[in-house]
């Protein structure tokens, strides 16, 4: 199946929760609202059709510029997170990408919630963590949540835009 | 009952074992790099293991998205440290298909050449530390021997032995030499004089020849050795959907059955480099697989990278019969400073270890927005938690050695 048709069969089956798509990109996409994805994602691999049973990639994006200019151009302030799926029983591939607000009810700090697939496609797990980590994304429903590549005790999530690195960590000077 | 304490025996069996918690890492030698893993064991069955990463990160991501592509060319050879050529291939077909740019046929016969090269060299690492984890090490020291004469070729070639940087967005950096002294390494085996002056093709194809004779002797070393056989067969089985579901890739998804290389299957940016060339795509079930192994055990695993070494000579040798004829130049011009377009793509490429992809977003800026590289040994990684439940200690270095993973491209 292309994008469009699989695109035209998650219309039908899940209405308005399919917020969006483009299909100009190299790579087209499909935009899934927050609240969907899981059952979305759970769709995509259950269906005979469709058969997703891969998830080659999930990573997030923080856009987001301090520069209200540079702000304009890139839409508004959100963070989007991309999921890259392969099915081997059909050889088709598919992009999900999912836009939340970059914090939770407005207040900078508070990590937005988006429902977690790890339940979908085991190799989530660790790319959510990863997410998590760096990007800082709350994976509502995810088993184990923790840090992955910084240290536990890290603060703030280094991919964030506008994250600043920790003058020192431990006594060590870090910048 | 009560204790006779006369009897030793008696006590040694009323003692209860407790459970434990063991780390084994970040510094232990069969963990191929520092990875962590803390192991839940009960005397010498584990009952549990996590994995701890992060001890190599170098945030690479974040230094992706201050930097224009061909500068963060250098930093992907940090990742897979062992197919250091590999990685730049991808990014640099990434950075391609951002741009909607394609490399000239010369360019493309080049990357062949140099990339398969550069996974006979990583699986041959990949099998002699996997000797070495099992306890054998003498195959350690000739897979070393052999890659050393590749990293001659390799230094000749772009002047690194490591960190090559030589495949680039637009081609790659420097066209085959016309001249060097014979690799020493490679006068000493061939007995030819240290001072012979060849083109850097002969010394290629000599080396492959001599190389092709070796390897009936590793297989007599490690896959038909019984001692390695008890090691590994009927031992980490992963069945297809698990190696799918953990999103395994490379010769790890192909030791579990699944017929399934990005050379062949990939997206045509990637599959039109390989069109024309002759090459089988090693999958388990293995005919000559010996009668303990089972579909997608540690044997399967390390015999797909075996045979892979196989087909990389046969598809190294085709690149250089083309190599004469191929048209065009070996690089076109790619700016440091280029305005990326406002696009995102994704692109996988078949590494030894894996499909290593990259994904990137430009914003109409010289620097990518979202520099991403995901990782196929993180992903292999994962599977971890899962093979290891309930077998010995023993048995860890044999799995995880088995997923033949690089730390410095699951860290970043």
């Amino acid at each position: 199946m292309n994008i469009q048709e699989i695109n035209s069969r998650l219309v039908e089956k899940f209405g308005s929760q399919i917020t969006g798509q483009n299909f100009e990109n190299p790579d087209p996409w499909i935009e899934v609202s927050v609240d969907a994805i899981a059952d979305v994602a759970r769709f995509l691999k259950s269906d005979p059709a469709l058969a997703f049973d891969a998830l080659n990639n999930l990573t997030a994006t923080d856009w987001f510029d301090a520069d209200a200019k540079k702000q304009a151009k890139l839409g508004d302030p959100r963070i989007e997170v991309v999921y890259h799926l392969y099915s081997y029983r059909h050889k088709h591939h598919a992009i999900l990408k999912v836009k939340s607000p970059r914090w939770r009810d407005g207040v900078a700090g508070q990590l937005p919630q988006i429902p977690t697939v790890s339940s979908v496609w085991a190799v989530a797990d660790w790319h959510e963590r990863e997410a998590f980590d760096l990007v800082g994304i709350d994976f509502v429903g995810h088993p184990d949540l923790r840090r992955i590549l910084c240290s536990e005790d890290w603060q703030g999530h280094p991919l964030r835009k506008d994250y600043e690195f920790p003058l020192e960590y431990h006594g060590i000077r870090a910048r | 009952m009560s204790l006779h304490l006369e009897d030793p025996r008696v006590i040694e069996f009323d003692v209860r074992t407790d459970e434990m918690l063991v780390n084994m890492g970040p510094q232990h030698p069969s963990t191929h790099g520092v990875l962590r893993l803390l192991l839940r064991t009960d005397g010498e069955v584990v009952s549990q293991v996590i994995p701890h990463l992060g001890y190599l990160h170098r945030c690479a991501e974040k230094i992706g998205e201050n930097l224009s592509l061909p500068q963060w060319i250098p930093y992907t050879d940090r990742m897979d440290y062992l197919a250091g050529m590999n990685m730049n291939l991808g990014l640099s077909l990434a950075a391609e298909k951002l741009m909607g740019v394609e490399v000239p046929a010369k360019a493309q016969v080049l990357r062949v050449m140099i990339a398969e090269l550069g996974r006979v060299a990583s699986h041959l690492v990949g099998m002699g530390a996997y000797g070495l984890d099992l306890g054998t090490f003498s195959p350690f020291l000739y897979a070393f021997r052999e890659r050393e004469i590749i990293l001659d070729l390799f230094e000749e070639l772009c002047g690194a032995r490591l960190t090559y940087s030589y495949i680039v967005p637009g081609g790659v950096t420097h066209d085959l030499p016309a001249k060097i002294t014979i690799p020493p390494g490679l006068a000493q085996l061939t007995g030819e004089k240290p001072t012979l002056q060849l083109s850097w093709i002969d010394a290629c194809l000599r080396f492959l020849n001599w190389l092709e004779k070796r390897i009936p002797e590793y297989h007599t070393l490690l896959t038909e050795n019984q001692i390695f056989i008890k090691r590994t067969a009927g031992l980490g089985i992963m069945d297809r959907e698990t190696a799918i579901d953990f999103g395994c890739t490379g010769p790890v998804l192909r030791g579990s059955g699944v017929d399934h290389d990005l050379r062949r299957d990939g997206e045509p940016i990637y599959t039109r480099m390989y069109q024309g060339y002759q090459f089988d795509i090693p999958v388990a079930p293995f005919a000559v697989a010996p009668p303990e192994a089972v579909l997608g055990d540690n044997w399967c695993r390390f015999y797909v990278r075996m045979m892979e070494v196989v087909q990389a000579i046969r598809l190294v040798r085709q690149a250089i019969e083309k190599y004469p004829t191929a048209e065009g130049t070996h690089r076109i011009p790619f700016k440091q400073a280029t305005k990326l377009p406002r696009k995102e793509v994704y692109l996988e490429t078949e590494c030894p270890r894996g499909q290593m992809g990259f994904y990137l977003v430009g914003v109409d800026a010289n620097n990518p927005f979202r520099a991403r590289a995901k990782s196929s040994s993180f992903c292999n990684l994962s599977v971890t938690e899962k093979l290891c439940e309930g077998c010995l200690i023993a048995d860890i270095p044999a799995i995880v050695g088995s997923l033949d993973i690089v730390m410095g491209e699951i860290d970043r």
